[in-house]
């Protein structure tokens, strides 16, 4: 538990130090979502139609930038290889550095969502359920996106073949996701499509870290 | 002296593609043995290094750790060996203290490092960021991570790497006395010499 503690302050602290790099998927996430209004005509029925796809795929696309460098600046100071020697259970530390990442990248991310729903016209009793939606999908997100990462840890530029191997990985929260935010618009009840993405989160977590630690393990050889 | 030995490595070799970096390589290493590794650029000592840490697997051969394969030791074992390669280990955004201070915790260690900063001169660094220091200094505190590990099997890519003299007379007191007092250390270097001591193993790779 305090490997957990230990690598979590240090991600955070290291995170808020290079603060300007944190900014980056956010405003690419802005930049995406401001462009499709503009590209599409701006009736706001069809916005409104497009909008929480547009929302679901943006967020998936700044969190797979967000993370993609989760494991590579430390397999390259050599503290990666430190953890691994350690003592600390690397499922733990893994664990630790996924939450970190997912705390100061996804976070704002989902805090970015509901303003950018306005933009598409979404109505405002849709946003509980889009924010419930976004904060079940983060955990199984991180998870994919850091065994992306991760296996792609040795890798000089590994960010589109984290892409590759993630995308279609994440096709399940995006059907959940839209489908929980679409019922919401239409006013009908949410419930099963966000217990499924509650499952998906219990088992990303719980397997995860496992699959994660043995990719950075191999990484590292 | 096999009885007493902890770390074992038999029959290791290492292909890289057709070349052979070393085959048939045995060693059997016990308490208060200080082993060295010396060959030219190329000749895989750092590569014979990370297998002995488990980071790396050989083509052929098995390391043992008082019995147990390198790459599959248990918590209490992993806590035992320490090793340092070239890189630093140091996040270049946290200061010298923050970072020791993660590295401590990590290895589940308590004890303060006060008196193991001082001794390498690194006090007056202690609150600034590494990316600060100097390549020598880096190197100081990536030591100051080994001590504070307390492992008993030190494995060394050649610690006195851009340190001046006062730095490398340091790391020789400090193997001689790491030794002494029981411990085991394997080091890659240019200069053997700088560390001969009574009874120490050559392993030349060349």
């Amino acid at each position: 538990m305090s490997a957990f503690k230990a690598v979590l302050l240090r991600d955070l602290r290291v995170s808020f130090r290079r603060w300007s790099e944190l900014a980056h998927p956010l405003i690419f996430f802005v930049i995406v979502v401001t462009l499709f209004p503009l590209a599409l005509s701006p009736t706001s029925s069809q916005l409104r139609e497009v909008g929480v796809g547009v929302l679901w795929v943006a967020t998936l696309l700044s969190s797979l930038l967000a993370l993609d460098g989760l494991f590579r600046a430390d397999a390259d100071d050599g503290s990666l290889e430190q953890i691994l020697l350690s003592p600390a259970p690397m499922t733990i530390t893994v664990l630790a550095k996924v939450t970190a990442h997912a705390l100061v990248t996804l976070l704002p991310l989902i805090c970015l969502v509901p303003l950018s729903a306005y933009t598409f016209n979404i109505p405002l009793a849709a946003l509980p359920t889009l924010a419930a939606a976004l904060l079940l999908a983060a955990p199984t997100l991180s998870v994919l996106v850091a065994l992306g990462a991760a296996l792609t840890v040795s890798l000089r530029r590994g960010g589109s073949i984290v892409g590759l191997l993630v995308l279609p990985l994440t096709a399940p929260l995006l059907i959940f996701g839209t489908r929980a935010t679409d019922l919401s618009v239409n006013g009908e009840p949410t419930a099963a499509p966000l217990l499924l993405l509650g499952a998906l989160a219990a088992l990303a977590v719980s397997l995860g870290p496992l699959a994660i630690a043995a990719a950075v393990k191999v990484g590292i050889e | 002296m096999s009885d007493r030995a902890l770390l074992c490595g038999r029959e290791l070799a290492v292909w890289r593609g057709e070349r052979c970096l070393f085959e048939a390589l045995h060693f059997d290493l016990g308490p208060e043995q200080l082993a060295l590794l010396v060959g030219a650029n190329g000749s895989g000592k750092t590569t014979l290094l990370r297998i002995l840490a488990g980071l790396g697997l050989p083509t052929g051969g098995t390391v043992t750790w008082k019995g147990a394969s390198v790459t599959e030791l248990a918590a209490e074992e992993r806590a035992e060996i320490a090793y340092r390669g070239h890189l630093d280990a140091l996040k270049r955004d946290l200061t010298v203290a923050e970072n020791l201070a993660f590295h401590s915790a990590i290895w589940g260690r308590e004890q303060g490092f006060e008196r193991v900063l001082e001794e390498l001169k690194l006090d007056h660094v202690a609150h600034m960021r590494a990316r600060y220091l100097s390549a020598g200094q880096r190197r100081r505190a990536a030591l100051a991570m080994l001590q504070l590990s307390g492992a008993k099997l030190w494995l060394l890519d050649e610690p006195t790497t851009n340190l001046d003299s006062e730095g490398r007379a340091l790391v020789v007191e400090w193997t001689r006395r790491h030794v002494m007092g029981g411990g085991i250390a394997v080091i890659a270097t240019h200069q053997p010499d700088e560390f001969s001591m009574r009874g120490a193993l050559m392993i030349d790779l060349s």
